[in-house]
């Protein structure tokens, strides 16, 4: 495969996502065969740009707040001070995952009502676990003589914390926190079985009445962006692993 | 004597605290979908037996919260669960006025706060244990049957969830059933595909990152979407081959449901299958080669033993990942346990979609702790063997 031919593709992808969520009208001569009875084909009860935006927000909100809590978790569980938390919370890390998505929305709905919280809540605890994760290899793992070094130039607790051990472990927790947000941007999708404004909207819209280009599009508008998403991720990832002076896989 | 505390023990003994102090033990609902309102611990339960609970607990989280033997938390943690467990039940009888069959009692946060701390040192002994593999899936065990005990003696009944069980006992072991087949049938034909097809990438390197690639663009297809793209063409085939009707392959309901799955699946399952024998040390490969082992004598004799371990791993990810997604199943008429969470949503009904989320996260749970104690097995076997 040539070099280039990625980057077209990506750069094709984008193009075709902008086009179709700002101009979904041009695509109706497409998804018209897979319509029934003369059914719209393009999602007509809402917008699909304020739903992509809708959604994309939900996503950023719950990534953002999954991605504090963790690696400040594993900031914590990783000093001397919080040693004896480790091991617990390593199990309860794969307890957490054992719960489906579904489950934790239909549960949460009691506390906060039906719409965009329930969603938020489930979101946030299935990112948690994937950056913890990576967060926790990242810290447990930093070559011993490179702490040793830092310790040694009279670095404090703390400034060996920002300046050392949180920089060199920048690539691993960004690794998780791409792993969360693609899951994240699959399962926002289900809030909408709990009224959240999502692109699972439309798929559930399709579903319900038996419409396949509404399930198709919001399928495929989904999978574009955490395709994309992926991708850019996994460059800053790159980069940032590159600065660190660290191998790419 | 100094008195050392427990820093795990601190935050149990808080959350314990504020739940049998504070937040509310049970909910009375005067019907199934009206507002409950809340009943204290010593509202719940009768004159003798609040108090009870309140000194278990009390002394249950100060044994938590001081330096104490690991045998002494173990005990603590488990009289508590126990009666908890036990108390839950005495509730729902104490608060149903005699004779009303529509009042519903169901725990309330300080109920599940109480079980979350006190499951929280369980987990915490456990941890610190260090159970070999048999004991932890012996611990699984008995805790099922402690369960199971408890729910065929009629303990429970009382209690909203099991009056949602009574009402569709039938469907309700139909559904599960559907569920457990589904997850686990997909797995199958995911390990019967992706095995081969992971021996393959790993052979041909040119096939490697396209297969990877395709399988992971699938992977982030939502699941309702994928369930309704597979509604079409299921469909076609079900009216256009002969016999695809007749086993049972058609638009909506099982087929879609089960097809999904599988191809969610196969990423985790080819994945781990190429980096487990990506894994295989060069050295071993040499010397069976060396010995004048055939291509396939290598695959079964040495490289595939060798990567078994990692293999597994992929297989618990979807074994566990696949029993929480068939609960969306339900939403394209495929059934399972997320039938009762989609109807308890509907109606607003929270026992309802209780009745269909603990089984599922159970299921979930039990399959995530016995593929972990096999796969710890598999691996130290290895390296028992090749030490």
């Amino acid at each position: 495969m040539k070099a280039w031919l990625p980057s077209l593709l990506r750069l094709l992808l984008v193009v075709l996502l902008v086009a179709f969520v700002t101009n979904p009208g041009w695509f109706q001569p497409l998804l018209k065969p897979l319509t029934e009875n003369g059914a719209p084909a393009i999602y007509n009860q809402g917008s699909l740009l304020t739903l992509t935006f809708l959604h994309l927000r939900t996503v950023l909100i719950a990534t953002v707040a999954a991605t504090i809590v963790a690696v400040a978790l594993a900031i914590l569980v990783t000093r001397p001070a919080g040693a004896e938390f480790l091991p617990l919370s390593r199990s309860l890390v794969n307890i957490g995952q054992t719960f489906p998505p579904v489950a934790v929305l239909a549960l949460a709905v009691p506390a906060v009502g039906f719409g965009e919280k329930p969603t938020l809540i489930a979101l946030f605890l299935y990112g948690l676990l994937p950056i913890f994760e990576n967060a926790l290899t990242g810290l447990t793992t930093l070559p011993a003589n490179v702490m040793e070094a830092a310790r040694g130039a009279g670095m404090t607790g703390w400034q060996r914390l920002t300046k050392v051990e949180l920089p060199l472990s920048a690539p691993i927790i960004l690794g998780g926190i791409r792993l969360s947000v693609v899951i994240s941007l699959a399962t926002a999708t289900i809030g909408s079985t709990v009224a959240a404004k999502t692109l699972g909207e439309v798929i559930i819209a399709g579903l319900l009445s038996n419409n396949l280009a509404f399930v198709l599009q919001g399928g495929l508008i989904v999978a574009a962006l955490a395709v994309l998403i992926y991708d850019g991720l996994s460059a800053i990832e790159r980069y940032t692993a590159r600065r660190m002076g660290q191998e790419t896989a | 004597m100094t008195i050392r505390f427990d820093k795990l023990g601190v935050v149990i003994a808080a959350i314990a605290a504020y739940a049998a102090l504070v937040a509310p033990f049970a909910t009375f609902r005067a019907n199934r979908i009206v507002p409950g309102e809340a009943r204290s611990v010593l509202e719940a339960l009768p004159t003798a037996v609040g108090p009870l609970l309140l000194a278990i607990v009390i002394v249950g989280a100060l044994i938590a919260l001081l330096k104490t033997p690991l045998v002494l938390r173990l005990a603590a943690s488990v009289v508590a669960l126990i009666a908890l467990a036990i108390l839950i039940g005495i509730a729902g009888s104490f608060l149903t006025p005699a004779g009303n069959t529509f009042a519903r009692i169901s725990p309330a946060s300080g109920f599940w706060l109480l079980i979350f701390a006190f499951t929280l040192l369980l987990a915490d002994v456990l941890t610190r244990l260090n159970l070999s593999p048999w004991a932890r899936v012996g611990v699984l065990v008995v805790a099922a049957l402690a369960i199971g005990l408890l729910l065929i003696s009629g303990q429970w009944n009382s209690l909203s969830i099991l009056k949602e069980y009574a009402n569709r006992a039938d469907s309700f072991w139909a559904e599960g059933s559907k569920h457990v087949t589904l997850a686990l049938g997909s797995l199958a034909a995911a390990v019967i595909v992706g095995l081969p097809l992971g021996i393959l990438c790993h052979r041909v390197e040119k096939l490697r990152a396209g297969v990877l690639n395709v399988l992971n663009i699938i992977q982030t297809i939502p699941s309702i979407a994928l369930f309704g793209l597979l509604i079409a063409p299921l469909g076609w085939v079900a009216a256009h081959v002969p016999g695809a009707a007749a086993l049972g392959i058609r638009g909506i309901g099982t087929a879609p449901a089960f097809v999904a799955l599988f191809l969610y699946s196969l990423l985790p399952v080819v994945a781990n299958t190429v980096v487990g024998l990506a894994g295989v040390p060069r050295a071993a490969n040499d010397a069976a080669r060396g010995m004048g082992m055939t291509d396939r004598q290598r695959l079964f004799g040495v490289e595939f033993p060798l990567a078994f371990p990692v293999i597994l791993t992929g297989i618990r990810i979807v074994l566990v990942q696949n029993i929480g997604l068939a609960t969306i199943a339900a939403l394209i008429g495929g059934g399972g346990f997320g039938v009762f969470v989609f109807q308890g949503v509907g109606q607003t009904a929270m026992d309802l979609v209780l009745l269909g989320a603990v089984p599922t996260v159970a299921l979930a749970f039990a399959a995530a702790i016995i593929l972990d104690a096999v796969i710890e097995m598999t691996a130290t076997k290895r390296r028992v063997e090749t030490a």
